[in-house]
């Protein structure tokens, strides 16, 4: 399989990224490839020019500052795994990670092409949400930085408006009384979520003082559970709770049926994952 | 759709190709260079027939453009062999019975070479964890897990 003919350009920096995307009208962003490529194969994609910003070297890197933590776009899968400043002081994101595709892939997939593909199967739109990230998107008009809760609209649709893209994402560095949870159940190496759940809490001794619960893969976007996490703020969680926030996360589930399975399943499975992963994440505050 | 020329080092060998854009590294591989070992299976990164090392990590050339290719420093199977003949992780799948069909081993191989230099004694889970972007459908894996384990202790004899 080959995709259909295009034009490519290697971009040098983010403006000559952007001053191409203005240029030549349908272009699309080649970040790790390992999405865009396999769908302009199928012809699920076709895009008659393709800008490369894999050389960019300022869209690279992790580093903190005053307890945030700044991840270049094109920073890889593997990269963030290696990461011992993630691993420290963000650990739920070298976890989603290393369940993201297999080796191969995620010397390439970068988190900016899989936070900004807007495929509702990929994992780090649902961190995003449950780390309450801050994306840093640049422009034709400048920079402008967006919370993530929010960005994720539908499949394939993402708040990113035409010419811009995404340099950065910042993400709080993890504080004594906050834990990371994640659970992600796929049918084998390489596929995605059935239903994957990732979950920071904030607690107060017993109490849960806040949560965010992310969803993926159970509906046309990675979500979050607000009405669950409504169930569990302020109070601590025990097993009658729980029951009851897994109902509230089958409702909040609207899953396509694919061969992953039908729209029952996908829904209790995700309710799993979620109340595993608070269960871990409450465990982890604790650590 | 121009074609562009491109260059990078083969097997230590420095080529120069004349490509579309589109064209992937598997193809120019396997059409143009005429160097056949790595495999097309899948054709959409999920089977790791095609794993090339590229600037030393592994890679799937099946979803990659040969355009991404330059200025890069690639190693195909076939750059595994030298004077002496075998390269160590060759023979431990050549003894371990690490294969039957053979479609999966230039990929099983070349990212095993690339494995045991990110860990050079790793653990049964380890290797499982390592290995999981190469699919074989003839062994069960056992073999390969056994001859990854031969490469890593002859390895480090060596």
């Amino acid at each position: 399989m080959i995709p259909s003919s295009f034009d490519y350009h290697k971009a040098t920096s983010v403006a000559d990224a952007i001053a191409c995307l203005q240029a030549n009208e349908d272009s699309k962003l080649l970040a790790g490839g390992h999405s865009l490529l396999p769908m302009m194969k199928l012809r699920f994609a076709e895009s008659p020019f393709l800008i490369d910003i894999n050389g960019i070297d300022e869209l690279k890197g992790i580093s903190m500052e005053n307890g945030t933590i700044t991840i270049g776009a094109m920073t890889t899968e593997n990269e963030l795994i290696r990461s011992e400043l993630l691993q420290q002081h963000c650990p739920l994101l070298v976890e989603a990670a290393k369940l993201v595709a297999d080796p191969q892939v995620r010397n390439k997939g970068t988190i900016g092409g899989d936070v900004a593909h807007g495929d509702p199967g990929n994992d780090h739109p649902a961190v995003m949400l449950a780390l309450d990230a801050e994306l840093v998107l640049q422009g034709p008009d400048g920079t402008r930085t967006v919370p993530a809760n929010g960005f994720f609209l539908g499949t394939y649709w993402t708040g990113l408006e035409e010419h811009e893209i995404l340099v950065a994402i910042k993400v709080p560095a993890i504080k004594s009384g906050v834990g990371h949870g994640y659970q992600k159940l796929k049918r084998k190496t390489g596929d995605y979520a059935v239903a994957g759940a990732p979950v920071v809490v904030e607690m107060d001794g017993d109490i849960v003082r806040d949560i965010r619960i992310g969803l993926t893969n159970v509906a046309p976007m990675a979500i979050r559970a607000e009405a669950a996490e409504d169930l569990i703020r302020g109070k601590r969680v025990d097993d009658a709770l729980l029951k009851e926030v897994e109902k509230s996360i089958i409702e909040a589930c609207d899953p396509a049926v694919d061969l992953r399975g039908d729209e029952e399943y996908k829904s209790h499975m995700a309710a799993i994952m979620a109340r595993r992963a608070i269960i871990q994440a409450i465990e982890n505050a604790k650590g | 759709m121009a074609k562009q020329a491109v260059s990078f080092n083969l097997n230590g060998k420095a080529v120069d190709v004349l490509v579309e854009p589109r064209e992937l590294l598997i193809h120019t591989l396997r059409e143009n260079l005429n160097l056949t070992g790595a495999h097309i299976g899948c054709e959409s990164s999920h089977c790791g027939a095609c794993t090339v090392d590229i600037d030393g990590e592994s890679v799937k050339s099946c979803t990659l453009l040969t355009v991404q290719a330059a200025g890069s420093e690639v190693k195909s199977v076939e750059g595994l062999t030298n004077a002496d003949g075998l390269h160590v992780v060759q023979q431990a799948f050549k003894d371990e019975h690490g294969l039957q069909c053979g479609f999966c081993t230039p990929g099983m191989l070349m990212r095993t070479y690339r494995f045991l230099q990110e860990n050079p004694n790793p653990s049964d889970e380890e290797i499982r964890w390592g290995m999981s972007g190469n699919l074989c459908r003839c062994t069960g894996y056992q073999n390969i897990i056994e001859a990854v384990k031969t490469a890593a202790k002859n390895l480090q004899q060596a």
